[in-house]
């Protein structure tokens, strides 16, 4: 990209920033399933396949991919990693930084912790809200996040999609306000197979922002059943040395 | 054998006089309800707090690089360090929940009134290294809001007309939130606040068990005694209060487990979402809220329009908690027996708090800015009608003895 490029999107930063809010826009619900193992498979797969070319998830191993989705290392080798990596390293971007802030203006966020940060139906939103617009670098823009910077990756799968705008009238000022997204050219998966696709890929992205979330869940229970034992028993004991303060 | 051991040590140790004056033979009043389970519990999270807080020191690193990161490697490679940590900042709420419903024990039961001010004063003084305990504790992540509520913060300090700028200066170590502010917050959150904390609660204590608790009746147990100098209407610590305290821990550990089990981030509460980012000094999050429990006072800070009148508002909120055993003239202590007046007044109290700690987690945009206002002066209200009614209300008698 040429630097006058670069630097125009620079120029855009701290007000991406501040678009990044994605106020008052209606976030559809992501309806993920962290028991569902096979779909955190096929979106650990995405991930690996699309996400880590320009992003990274540094705090993220392979190989804990694989303890707790239960995939050996065999398997971990196969499925998740492309180049030298090996399976205890973190899942670097193939994309040096340097490279990649020159072609985006900004270097692609690190992606281990978006899902804490941004929310479930955020990631899943925003995802599928590409759609074109001329005025932007890469020929698209996103109704979550205003003027990102980030091409829509997924545009073969998904399609191409146009804004509906309406016109608004604040008093003598008439502005345009996006209504909604149409798809005008269909992609190689239907709609329906399309939201599947980014599901489970949102869903692995909730995983990885916190792995532990797993036996977190699982754990609780016991420990309040404990807990609720424990209570049971002082309350008896408490009754019966309370039995004599009149 | 043992019990020859025993009573060497105890020949050189005050032990059974210890365990006597302050457990087994310390009476307190029979007819605590559920409020007064709250002091036994800080106590409890406080042990939570610092012992959950040195396993997180031997894996965090207070260092503005590596920071961020060394918290990622606890909740992901140490092992039980999820744990650990969930355990520390939900206590950090915790905490809070925990002390400000033992502080509204004490304003219901006029428990800071005579002799009991001195006891009010530790545990005011408790509450305020507390604040700074969890205001320090909370950069160490070194997150956006982390970085940014501490920049926000310290920048008061600022306002303060002629030393305000060197102040800042002086606490930041430097002229922006650095490396060099985190490393001294961690030294005074892993040990110097601890330590003062430790000799507070222990005053704390003291003060407590030389006067003796208040009750709901508000009613002087130590008037009325049998032959041998008891108390009629008490009852010793130990086992009554050790056993019906446990109990309340059991609940207590309860809803901790839960909130730690199922909603470690309270919905963005307990831990807040931009924290999930690393800090950044280049910028700016568009909307900075410290935690919950600092909300009311952050509200007030932003009612008033001029910065450092601001400060002197939300300073002001808190020191005038202080003076409540003066400014509070009636000697009946509960509010069992006060008048409706009085009991308004607190639920006004309360209300403007809690909506003051709500207002402060939202933007300060036209009109919650005019509610925060309103309620300000609902806050500083309380304090100015308190003295007054007290003054001259009419209450009910106070009972000789604890019946109900």
């Amino acid at each position: 990209m040429k630097p006058v490029i670069a630097l125009f999107f620079l120029c855009l930063l701290p007000w991406t920033a501040h678009a990044a809010g994605g106020h008052g826009v209606t976030l559809d619900k992501a309806g993920i399933d962290l028991q569902d193992t096979e779909s955190l498979k096929r979106g650990a797969e995405i991930f690996v396949q699309r996400c880590l070319s320009c992003h990274s998830a540094h705090f993220m191993r392979y190989n804990r991919v694989g303890t707790d989705l239960g995939l050996s290392v065999e398997e971990v080798k196969a499925r998740l990693i492309a180049g030298a990596a090996k399976p205890g390293d973190t899942m670097q971007s193939g994309m040096p930084a340097a490279y990649a802030n020159q072609a985006f203006g900004v270097t692609p966020p690190d992606l281990t912790l978006s899902a804490r940060l941004r929310g479930a139906d955020w990631l899943y939103t925003y995802l599928r809200s590409f759609y074109s617009d001329e005025a932007r670098p890469f020929g698209v823009n996103n109704v979550v996040f205003k003027d990102v910077g980030m091409p829509n990756v997924f545009w073969r799968e998904q399609g191409q999609q146009q804004g509906q705008f309406v016109t608004v009238k604040n008093g003598e000022n008439e502005s345009k306000a996006l209504e909604g997204l149409k798809l005008v050219q269909p992609g190689t998966l239907t709609p329906e197979q399309f939201d599947a696709m980014i599901r489970d890929l949102v869903g692995f992205m909730v995983y990885m922002a916190e792995p532990a979330q797993l036996e977190r869940k699982s754990l609780g229970i016991w420990v309040l059943a404990f807990i609720a034992l424990f209570t049971f028993v002082m309350f008896l004991l408490k009754r019966e040395y309370w039995r004599d303060v009149k | 054998m043992i019990a020859k051991l025993y009573r060497w040590v105890d020949d050189r140790l005050p032990v059974s006089h210890f365990w006597n004056a302050h457990l087994a033979q310390y009476y307190v009043p029979k007819n605590f309800n559920l409020w007064y389970f709250f002091g036994s519990l800080a106590l409890l999270v406080f042990a939570v707090q610092i012992l959950s807080g040195i396993w997180l020191t031997m894996n965090y690193k207070p260092s503005a690089t590596e920071a961020f990161a060394s918290v990622e490697y606890i909740m992901r490679d140490v092992e039980w360090g999820w744990l650990i940590r969930y355990m520390h900042s939900t206590g950090a709420s915790m905490f809070f929940v925990v002390v400000y419903l033992h502080m509204l024990r004490g304003m219901m039961y006029g428990s800071y009134k005579n002799p009991r001010e001195l006891v009010w004063i530790f545990g005011m003084l408790i509450y305020l290294v507390l604040m700074a305990e969890a205001f320090m504790g909370y950069l160490l992540p070194w997150g956006q809001m982390s970085y940014w509520g501490a920049q926000v913060i310290i920048s008061l300090f600022g306002s303060i007309p002629f030393i305000g700028e060197e102040l800042a200066l002086w606490i930041r170590g430097d002229y922006v939130v650095s490396d060099v502010t985190l490393n001294r917050f961690f030294a005074l959150h892993v040990i110097a606040l601890p330590l003062v904390l430790i000799f507070l609660v222990g005053g704390h204590i003291m003060a407590l068990h030389e006067v003796g608790s208040n009750n709901p009746e508000g009613v002087d147990i130590k008037k009325h005694k049998d032959a041998e100098g008891r108390p009629l209407d008490g009852v010793p610590f130990h086992p009554y209060y050790t056993v019906k305290d446990l109990f309340g821990v059991g609940v207590f550990l309860f809803v901790f487990a839960l909130i730690l089990f199922y909603l470690p981030e309270m919905g963005g509460y307990f831990l807040e979402k931009p924290n999930f980012e690393p800090a950044n000094p280049m910028k700016t999050p568009e909307h900075i809220a410290p935690v919950w429990y600092f909300t009311p006072f952050y509200a007030i800070l932003r009612a008033v329009p001029d910065k450092f009148l601001g400060v002197v508002a939300m300073g002001g909120a808190i020191f005038v908690l202080f003076l409540l055993p003066w400014l509070d003239r009636n000697p009946v202590r509960s509010i069992r027996y006060r008048s409706t007046a009085f009991k308004a007044l607190l639920a006004m109290f309360v209300v403007s708090f809690v909506v003051l700690g709500w207002l402060g987690t939202q933007p300060a945009t036209g009109l919650l800015t005019l509610l925060a206002q309103f309620f300000t002066l609902l806050y500083f209200g309380y304090f100015a009608a308190l003295w007054y009614v007290s003054g001259r209300e009419k209450t009910k008698p106070v009972p000789e003895r604890i019946t109900r």
